[in-house]
C-alpha cells in the first residue's frame, strides 16, 4: 500500500491524484496530495510510474500498512519509474523495454522441463 | 426527464438531482483495453462518444498494470487453421472457431497501427516485436489514442445504473463523479459495457475496480450471462503481495513449512497442486533454476516484479520466500454477459458488451483465455462492440428527451434494524468465492451452502447498506459482487459433470452431453439454464 509521500521532492503536480485508479489522493488548495484513502490502494504502483519527482513510496505490502523510513523510501522511489524507461531514461538502453522476451522465457522453462 | 427525476429520488439519492447531464450517440462504460478500443471505433465512424471510467483511463484495470500479450497468429491460413484448431480443442466444445478466427484477424491487423503511440521493440534479431505490450506503456497509448479521435474521457467517473426507453431499448446510463461526489445523467442512443469482470476483491495486481459492475448492469436490463462456472483461476504471488505477474514462478521449486520441496503438475492442475499444500499449511518457493541471463533481463521484461523483491528484501534466487494464490475470478475465467450477433449485442437492444464483461467462452470455451486470448478479445470485441454501437446509437439523438427508467438500484436503510456496511459485504464475498476448498474442488454441498450465504448477502444489500446514501459507488459495488458469486455458484450447480476450470469432486468426468453453455441471470431470483453452442456464422444469420 502506498506508505509515504516525500514531500520535499513533490512538486504539487496533482498527477498522482489524477492517475490513482482507486482514488486514494487528496489535493489541497495549493496542490499538496495527501493520503485520503489509504485501504482503498490496490497496491500497483501506477502513482510511482506516474511521479516525475520520485516523490512516492508503495509498500509491497497489499494487505497490512507497514511502517517505512523516509530513507527506506529514498532508497528505491524512482526505481519502477526508471526501469520502465519512462521520462528521462527513455532511450537508455539499461532499462529497455524487453517485454517481448516473455514468450521465449515460457519456451526455455518447457525445454528445460 | 420527469420519471428520470422521480426515479433518482426513488433510489434514495437524498437532496442530490442530477443538474448535470450529458448526450452522446455512444456511451462506454469502462477505459481498459476493450472500452478505449470501442470508444476509439465508434468515434471515428462519427458519432459523438463518451467513455467513462471509474479510475483513470490508462493505469484502471488488469492490463494496465500487467502486460498483455495478445494470440498473435500470421494471416497464413495453414497456421491459422492449426491454431484455431488446437485451441478449439483445449476449448472442450464450448468455443466457436468462427469467433477466434475473427479475433485472430482483428488482432494481427489493429496492433501494428499503435505504432505512432507504442515503441514496439526489435528483438535480438531486429525484427518488430507487436504481440506483448507493457501494460502502462499500452493503456498510456490508448488513452492518447482515444482522445485523439475525438471521444470525451470522463476519468473517476463509474456509472451505478443503466436507463432504458419504454420499448426496452438502452438510453444511457446513470454515473458518478467521485471526486465530486455527485450524480451525473448521460443520455446515450446505445452503451458499451466494458468495465471489466469481477476478481471478487482479491489482490490481483490492479483488479480493485473489477467488481463485476458490468455483469450486474446487464442483469437488471434483463441479459444473461454465460460461462460463469468456470470462475476458478488462480494465480501465484509472493505472500501479502498482489504480483501476480507468474512469469518467473515457471522456474519455481516450491516446498512446505517444513522445507520438504513438491513437485506441481502443468496448468490449472498445478494451481490445484498448489492449493491442496495451502489448505495445509503456508507454501515457501524459491526460483533458483531460473536461468542466469534470464534473471540478468527480469528487471527489463518485468521491472515491477524485480521492485517488489528488492523492496520485501528477497533474493527469489536463493531464499525460500512464502507465497499464494489469488483468485482471478472471472477475469482470467471466461463468464460475462452473453452476446448474441458479431458487434456484440447483447439480449438487450443498443447494450453492448467487450473485453471481460462479456463472456470469453466464445474463444476459450471451458478453460481460460489466458492474458493471450483475453487480450485479443478485448481489443477485438472492443472494436466490433464500438463499430456496432455506433451504428445503432447514430440518429437516435432525438430519443434524449423521452422518459427513461432508471435500472440500477441503490437500497438505503430504512432506519429499522441492524444493517451492514458495503465494506463488510465485499470482503465476505471475497471469502465466499476465494476459498480453495470450495471453489477448486467443488461438490453441490460446498455450492449449495455458499450459495445459501451469498444469498443472504443479497439480502444484506436489499435491506441498503450502511454507506449507501454517501457513497453509492460502494453499495453499488458490493451488489454487483454479491450478484456475480450468485451467478458463478449457480452457474456451477446447472453444470453437473466437471469440464475445464470447473471440477466438481462430486461427478469428476465430462459428460458429452452436457457441452452447451449455461445461462444464468436473475437479481432476486437466480436462475441458470442450458443453451446449446451458437457459433458466430449462425448468430450473424
Amino acid at each position: 500500500m502506498i506508505e509515504m509521500i516525500l514531500s520535499d521532492r513533490c512538486t504539487r503536480c496533482g498527477l498522482c491524484a489524477a492517475v490513482c485508479p482507486t482514488n486514494v489522493f487528496d489535493l489541497a488548495a495549493d496542490g499538496t496530495p495527501s493520503i485520503a484513502r489509504k485501504d482503498d490502494c490496490q497496491t500497483c504502483f501506477m502513482c510511482e510510474l506516474y511521479c516525475k519527482a520520485d516523490a512516492l513510496f508503495v509498500a509491497p505490502q497489499c494487505d497490512h500498512a507497514v511502517a517505512v523510513s523516509a530513507d527506506e523510501a529514498r532508497a528505491t522511489a524512482g526505481q519502477f519509474r526508471r526501469e520502465s524507461g519512462w521520462d528521462e531514461w527513455a532511450g537508455d538502453p539499461r532499462y529497455a523495454n524487453e517485454h517481448w522476451r516473455m514468450d521465449r522465457v515460457f519456451a526455455r522453462a518447457r525445454e528445460a522441463g | 426527464m420527469g420519471r428520470l427525476a422521480s426515479q433518482v429520488r426513488g433510489i434514495g439519492m437524498g437532496n442530490c438531482s442530477d443538474r448535470e447531464t450529458l448526450g452522446a450517440d455512444v456511451l462506454v462504460i469502462g477505459g481498459g483495453i476493450a472500452g478505449t478500443w470501442a470508444a476509439t471505433a465508434a468515434a471515428r465512424t462519427g458519432a459523438r462518444v463518451i467513455l467513462a471510467e471509474k479510475g483513470w483511463c490508462g493505469t484502471s484495470g488488469v492490463a494496465a498494470t500487467a502486460g498483455p500479450g495478445h494470440w498473435w497468429v500470421p494471416p497464413d491460413p495453414a497456421l491459422r487453421a492449426q491454431a484455431v484448431a488446437r485451441r478449439h480443442d483445449a476449448g472442450l466444445g464450448l468455443s466457436d472457431p468462427g469467433w477466434m478466427e475473427r479475433v485472430l484477424d482483428t488482432t494481427w491487423r489493429t496492433l501494428p497501427t499503435l505504432s505512432d503511440h507504442y515503441a514496439f521493440p526489435n528483438d535480438d534479431a531486429g525484427v518488430v516485436q507487436y504481440r506483448a505490450l507493457r501494460g502502462p506503456e499500452y493503456m498510456k497509448a490508448m488513452r492518447t489514442i482515444t482522445q485523439q479521435a475525438g471521444v470525451t474521457i470522463l476519468d473517476h467517473t463509474p456509472a451505478l445504473g443503466l436507463l432504458r426507453h419504454a420499448d426496452g431499448s438502452i438510453a444511457g446510463a446513470r454515473l458518478w463523479r467521485r471526486r465530486a461526489r455527485r450524480p451525473l445523467t448521460i443520455r446515450a442512443g446505445a452503451v458499451v459495457l466494458a468495465a471489466g469482470g469481477c476478481a471478487f476483491r482479491s489482490h490481483l495486481l490492479g483488479s480493485a475496480n473489477l467488481t463485476g459492475d458490468g455483469l450486474l448492469m446487464a442483469a437488471e436490463a434483463g441479459a444473461s450471462l454465460s460461462g460463469m462456472e468456470f470462475s476458478a483461476y488462480y494465480t501465484v504471488a509472493p505472500a501479502h503481495t498482489s504480483m501476480t505477474r507468474s512469469m518467473s514462478y515457471v522456474f519455481a521449486t516450491y516446498s512446505d513449512a517444513s522445507g520438504r520441496e513438491f513437485a506441481t503438475r502443468p496448468g490449472q492442475d498445478g494451481t490445484r497442486d498448489l492449493a491442496a499444500a495451502l489448505l495445509q499449511g503456508p507454501v515457501f518457493c524459491h526460483l533458483g533454476r531460473m536461468p542466469a541471463d534470464i534473471r540478468d533481463q527480469l528487471p527489463r521484461i518485468s521491472p515491477n516484479v524485480t521492485l517488489v523483491f528488492d523492496r520485501l528484501g528477497i533474493d527469489p534466487y536463493r531464499d525460500r520466500f512464502e507465497v499464494t494464490l489469488h483468485g482471478e475470478g472471472t477475469v482470467r475465467g471466461t463468464g460475462g454477459v452473453n452476446v448474441i450477433d458479431a458487434s456484440c449485442q447483447t439480449e438487450v437492444p443498443g447494450l453492448f458488451a467487450a473485453g471481460d464483461t462479456a463472456t470469453r467462452e466464445l474463444v476459450a470455451g471451458a478453460i481460460s483465455g489466458g492474458g493471450a486470448q483475453n487480450s485479443a478479445w478485448a481489443l477485438s470485441s472492443g472494436l466490433w462492440s464500438g463499430a456496432g454501437a455506433a451504428a445503432f446509437g447514430r440518429g437516435r439523438t432525438h430519443l434524449a428527451t423521452r422518459p427513461a427508467e432508471l435500472l440500477g438500484h441503490v437500497w438505503l436503510p430504512n432506519g429499522k434494524g441492524l444493517t451492514r456496511s458495503a465494506r463488510e459485504v465485499m470482503a465476505a464475498v471475497g471469502r465466499e468465492m476465494h476459498d480453495y476448498d470450495r471453489n477448486l474442488f467443488r461438490t453441490a454441498a460446498k455450492l449449495h451452502r455458499s450459495l445459501d450465504t451469498l444469498d443472504g448477502l443479497w439480502g444484506d444489500v436489499r435491506s441498503g447498506l450502511h454507506e449507501a446514501a454517501e457513497d453509492p459507488l460502494r453499495a453499488r459495488e458490493a451488489a454487483a459482487l454479491v450478484a456475480s458469486g450468485r451467478w458463478a455458484w449457480a452457474a456451477a450447480l446447472a453444470r453437473r459433470e466437471s469440464r475445464g476450470l470447473h471440477q466438481r469432486e462430486d461427478l469428476p468426468w465430462t459428460d458429452p452431453a452436457q457441452a452447451s453453455r449455461r445461462l444464468v441471470g436473475g437479481l432476486d431470483r437466480v436462475w441458470a439454464r442450458p443453451q446449446a453452442v451458437v457459433g458466430v456464422a449462425e448468430a450473424v444469420a
